[in-house]
């Protein structure tokens, strides 16, 4: 029965489609727990989705690198869907323009805030320079936040994780976090998902509220830049 | 749908090629969606509606509604990193979550005071290029 079963899962584990169901399945499952939650954003679909696939490679023995082979179609659109953002920005461009200091402002306290806390807090708590260095664009879109990574001294691939953990958790307490605040505006709301958690907290937000995704889009492709050109100068000055 | 994946990709291309020619620290995908955007508005303007083209605009809410699940791949590679994660896992959870709910709360704040005038005429829907 073993032999049979290693007989089948050989040849199969190198195909890219046994990665590429799996990553959908854990998706899928992950929607199915949310909405059994009565669509809380604890139970974060991202999440649940790389917990159940992390535990596949782990269990299975499958390296990251033969578990991308597969997964990278999915990874791909991740280009498009960027891309695709446009749209709720296009339709929202009157609204963008009204209140371009304001976004302005917000972009760059926020973005601020970001990096020096994150940098600031490893240093305080005794993290190696390679990891603060890591943790300063993480809030940024994956690409950029690794290229920024690169640039600085930091651990290209380290950064991409942390965006994602820093995703997911703005993600999840997001909502909650603002009501806190008493804000429930979808123009504020929209940016600091972008800002603060690029593209997954974007997608919690542009799921519920076209004017949130178009502001989560601008905060998204905003803080892209000027992270990448902030970033670089704050490092050259801490050595 | 071929065709508003050929906009949508062909934007990503042209972000690509204009990054290696100007040699900017900018993503392809992110220039080409600040391109698209400007297309789109442009041609907002010359029409007078404010509407996507027809077959652009399910295909890019189809994308965006499931964005999630293209986080997936990238996400599953923290445990290739979970070495580091674990050695100074201290400073990493407190500085993720430190950051990212600082970060979270400033932008909102900053965005929701200096809104606040405006925000006397109420509308938060009043999108829509007109």
């Amino acid at each position: 029965m073993n032999a049979a079963l290693h007989h089948l899962w050989t040849p199969l584990s190198a195909t890219p489609l046994l990665w590429l169901v799996v990553t959908l399945a854990a998706y899928v499952v992950g929607r199915q727990v949310q909405r059994a939650c009565g669509g809380s954003p604890f139970a974060s679909p991202v999440l649940i989705a790389i917990l159940i696939v992390g535990a596949t490679l782990l269990g299975t023995g499958t390296t990251y690198d033969t578990y991308f082979a597969g997964a990278q179609f999915i990874h791909f659109l991740l280009g498009p869907v960027t891309v695709a953002l446009a749209v709720p920005l296009a339709e929202n461009f009157a609204l963008v323009r009204r209140h371009l200091s304001s976004i302005g402002l917000a972009l760059l306290a926020g973005s601020l805030t970001s990096v020096i806390s994150g940098v600031g807090l490893v240093w305080l708590l005794g993290g190696s320079r390679s990891v603060a260095l890591s943790m300063a664009p993480k809030a940024v879109t994956t690409p950029i936040a690794m290229a920024v990574s690169d640039q600085i001294g930091g651990v290209p691939a380290l950064t991409a994780s942390l965006a994602i953990l820093g995703g997911i958790l703005a993600a999840i307490i997001g909502r909650h976090m603002l009501a806190r605040f008493q804000i429930d505006d979808w123009r504020a709301h929209g940016l600091a998902a972008g800002v603060a958690g690029s593209g997954i907290a974007a997608a919690q937000v542009a799921a519920l509220d076209e004017v949130g995704a178009a502001f989560a889009a601008l905060g998204i492709g905003l803080n892209g830049l000027l992270t990448a050109l902030l970033v670089p100068l704050l490092a050259a000055l801490w050595r | 749908m071929p065709s508003a994946m050929l906009v949508l990709v062909g934007c990503q291309l042209v972000g690509e090629l204009l990054r290696a020619t100007f040699q900017v620290p900018i993503p392809g995908p992110v220039i080409g969606m600040f391109l698209l955007a400007l297309v789109l508005g442009i041609r907002a303007k010359r029409t007078g509606t404010g509407r996507t083209p027809a077959p652009l605009k399910p295909v890019a809410e189809g994308l965006i509604a499931n964005m999630g699940l293209l986080f997936v791949p990238a996400g599953v590679g923290i445990i290739a990193e979970a070495g580091v994660i674990r050695k100074e896992w201290l400073p990493i959870v407190v500085a993720v979550a430190g950051s990212t709910i600082l970060s979270l709360i400033v932008t909102a704040l900053v965005m929701h005071w200096t809104l606040r005038p405006a925000h006397a005429d109420g509308a938060d829907h009043e999108g829509g290029v007109s």
